[in-house]
């Protein structure tokens, strides 16, 4: 029991960043019906940044009181505003000449993207997995034998103030309102005066800024960061958005923390080896039973 | 040497493919398929007809995937996993693995059927869905499949997979060591696909894909189950892939998981991109120009940048950077491809004008 409880907690920590990850594709997906694949190597990228910055900062151990705060948001601001400048990027010249091509070109292009990002990286730190400098102080919770730590807690805190501050973005501003307006229909949104281009790049630089937070997330969590790591963690999110229903914040968030449970269910009861196997079987079954996921209604296909 | 009798395969490909008369080029195909299968008896390097046995591989799978995204437009990212189950399919029954020892030629077919089984079985569950979701269940697919394989290590050898298999047999003629056989066995299959390809793609079914790809609801209000002819081009797209697999398996005489990552397939869409999709000439010319690159350019590169520009370079280290910007600047620049299908072309430029 004690060991399920811990593999739960170990589930949902995993399940917070693949939900911010997640997300970012959902936020694409539903303004675009794009699947964006180079999504989870930008994140990645954010991984590296906020490496660079913890290493810019001298940074070797623990850290504690304001310097960790201070520490904290400079790697997470660096990570998240460098990877929403590279998402914008991608979108200005691999996606937005597209836009009236047919579906498959787009996806094509991010597939290159995703393996140009990846080489980028694997060049700028090297092929092996390069070690993250543990800066959060070693602090466990322990209640009634379930242990949490520190950088649990912030993991899951952060996700579920992104999902806040997201939700509050795309119902209660403007620019979350085009962004509904754009999703629902390109031309009639731009025939009531809104600027497409514009709204489609905002969501490319907020899935981007998202991106960066699950990088800086990842890398403090497990201490260690690779430049292949974008492709997995990509699969997993994205299976992620889909079992919530692509184009759903909500069943993004649940979709994360389920994946993240599953695995890490799946790794203690059958061995990490099969927990990949175990992750895209979910998949399949979803899409079969409940094509629009969990939390997503059916919409009826654009003629 | 090996430059020249690819180049010679890519010029007498373009030349059959923008021939009007069909008589015509089907002399020139069936002209330039006697000339290559007659190289081994001029070439004596072993290394090159190795070089150009990968070829004619890469040209067999190319055409297959072209079946599925080409013809179908259906982007399945997992092919390799076929290529996996063609080459394992080998591996098991033909090596002192269980002691089984079924011979190559029956092998050749019963690997076909069973990549096409496989296909079908992904395949009927999720065709129904909508084309991107398809990209992502055959990418877990493909992720998938190698790993299968790796974990079950009771079976396949785990991570080191299965080696030391059998060398096939043409009646009393061993295979040997030599690329020679393999060769003429990859040129005959070579043959062989662009045939059953070009048929395919003439016939009813082949007319089916065509109207599904251009517009799948129109396409059911003709009349045409697009589920079933969807799943029939994933099948038989499936099925040269395992074809491929198995003489790719003896060729090596090892199968491992390794060698089918998510890159090969990823190459192969590539070479569908380059050359243009769904036009039979331009896979095959995709397909020997990135086979060439990978193999033959891209490992000589860094010592040919070092002698021309004194660059010390890692060329190899960056595969993949080069094909992600093929695949880009292919699709920014040219999205038909270098030689492309008529229907393609008009549809991408007509909406490029709207």
């Amino acid at each position: 029991m004690h060991e399920f409880v811990a593999q739960l907690i170990n589930g949902i920590s995993l399940g917070a960043i693949y939900a911010l990850v997640a997300l970012g594709y959902t936020l694409v997906y539903g303004i675009l019906e794009l699947i964006n694949f180079a999504h989870g190597d930008v994140s990645t990228f954010g991984a590296f940044v906020a490496l660079a910055v913890l290493e810019a900062l001298g940074v070797h151990g623990a850290l504690h009181g304001i310097t960790l705060v201070v520490v904290s948001f400079l790697a997470c601001g660096g990570a998240a505003l460098s990877c929403a400048v590279v998402n914008a990027g991608i979108e200005r010249l691999a996606y937005r000449p597209l836009r009236n091509a047919p579906r498959l070109a787009p996806l094509i292009t991010a597939i290159g993207v995703s393996f140009i990002l990846e080489n980028v990286m694997q060049l700028w730190r090297g092929p092996a997995p390069v070690p993250v400098p543990g800066f959060f102080p070693n602090l466990v919770l322990t209640a009634g034998g379930m242990t949490v730590t520190l950088q649990q807690i912030v993991l899951v805190g952060m996700t579920i103030a992104a999902t806040i501050v997201l939700q509050l973005v795309v119902k209660r501003t403007r620019l979350g309102m085009a962004m509904r307006a754009v999703a629902q229909d390109r031309e009639a949104a731009a025939l009531v005066g809104i600027d497409v281009n514009a709204v489609i790049a905002a969501t490319f630089v907020i899935a981007g800024l998202l991106a960066g937070i699950a990088g800086f997330a990842s890398s403090m969590y497990y201490q260690s960061t690779w430049f292949l790591n974008g492709f997995d963690a990509g699969l997993k999110a994205f299976t992620a958005a889909v079992l919530g229903g692509i184009g759903n914040l909500g069943g993004a968030v649940l979709g994360g923390f389920l994946i993240g449970i599953i695995e890490a269910l799946a790794t203690w009861q059958i061995g990490g080896q099969w927990s990949n196997v175990a992750v895209f079987a979910i998949l399949v079954g979803v899409l079969v039973v409940r094509p629009s996921g969990l939390l997503g209604e059916s919409v009826p296909e654009k003629v | 040497m090996i430059y020249l009798l690819i180049g010679i395969a890519v010029v007498a490909t373009i030349v059959a493919g923008s021939m009007r008369s069909r008589a015509l080029s089907r002399g020139v195909a069936i002209g330039a398929l006697g000339l290559l299968a007659a190289v081994p008896l001029a070439v004596h390097d072993d290394a090159t007809i190795n070089l150009l046995a990968d070829a004619g591989l890469y040209v067999i799978l190319a055409l297959g995937l072209n079946v599925v995204v080409g013809f179908a437009g259906l982007l399945d990212l997992g092919y390799a996993a076929f290529f996996a189950i063609g080459a394992y399919t080998y591996g098991m029954l033909a090596s002192p693995q269980f002691g089984i020892h079924v011979p190559f030629w029956l092998l050749l077919f019963v690997a076909a059927l069973l990549a096409a089984l496989f296909g079908t079985v992904l395949g009927a569950p999720t065709l129904r869905l909508r084309g991107d979701y398809l990209a992502i269940v055959t990418l877990g697919f493909g992720e998938i499949v190698p790993q299968i394989f790796q974990n079950l290590t009771k079976y396949t050898g785990g991570p080191n997979g299965i080696s030391a298999l059998d060398i096939p047999r043409l009646g009393p003629y061993s295979f040997g060591l030599s690329a020679t056989p393999y060769y003429e066995v990859t040129v005959a299959l070579v043959a062989l696909t662009i045939l059953l390809v070009c048929n395919l793609r003439a016939s009813r079914l082949g007319r089916a894909w065509t109207a599904i790809r251009e517009d799948e609801l129109a396409a059911k209000h003709a009349g045409i189950d697009t589920t079933r002819t969807k799943l029939a081009a994933f099948a038989l797209g499936a099925s040269f892939s395992g074809l491929a697999g198995v003489v790719f398996a003896a060729k090596l005489s090892l199968v491992s998981p390794d060698l089918f990552q998510f890159q090969v397939s990823v190459l192969i869409v590539s070479m569908l991109v380059l050359g243009g999709m769904g036009n039979v000439a331009g896979v095959i010319v995709g397909s020997l120009v990135l086979s060439t690159v990978n193999e033959a350019i891209l490992p000589q590169a860094d010592t040919l940048a070092e002698r021309l520009f004194h660059l010390r370079v890692d060329l190899t280290a960056d595969h993949y950077f080069i094909y992600g910007a093929i695949l880009v600047a292919i699709m920014l620049l040219r999205p038909e491809g270098l030689l492309p299908n008529r229907e393609r072309r008009a549809e991408l430029h007509a909406s490029a004008d709207a």
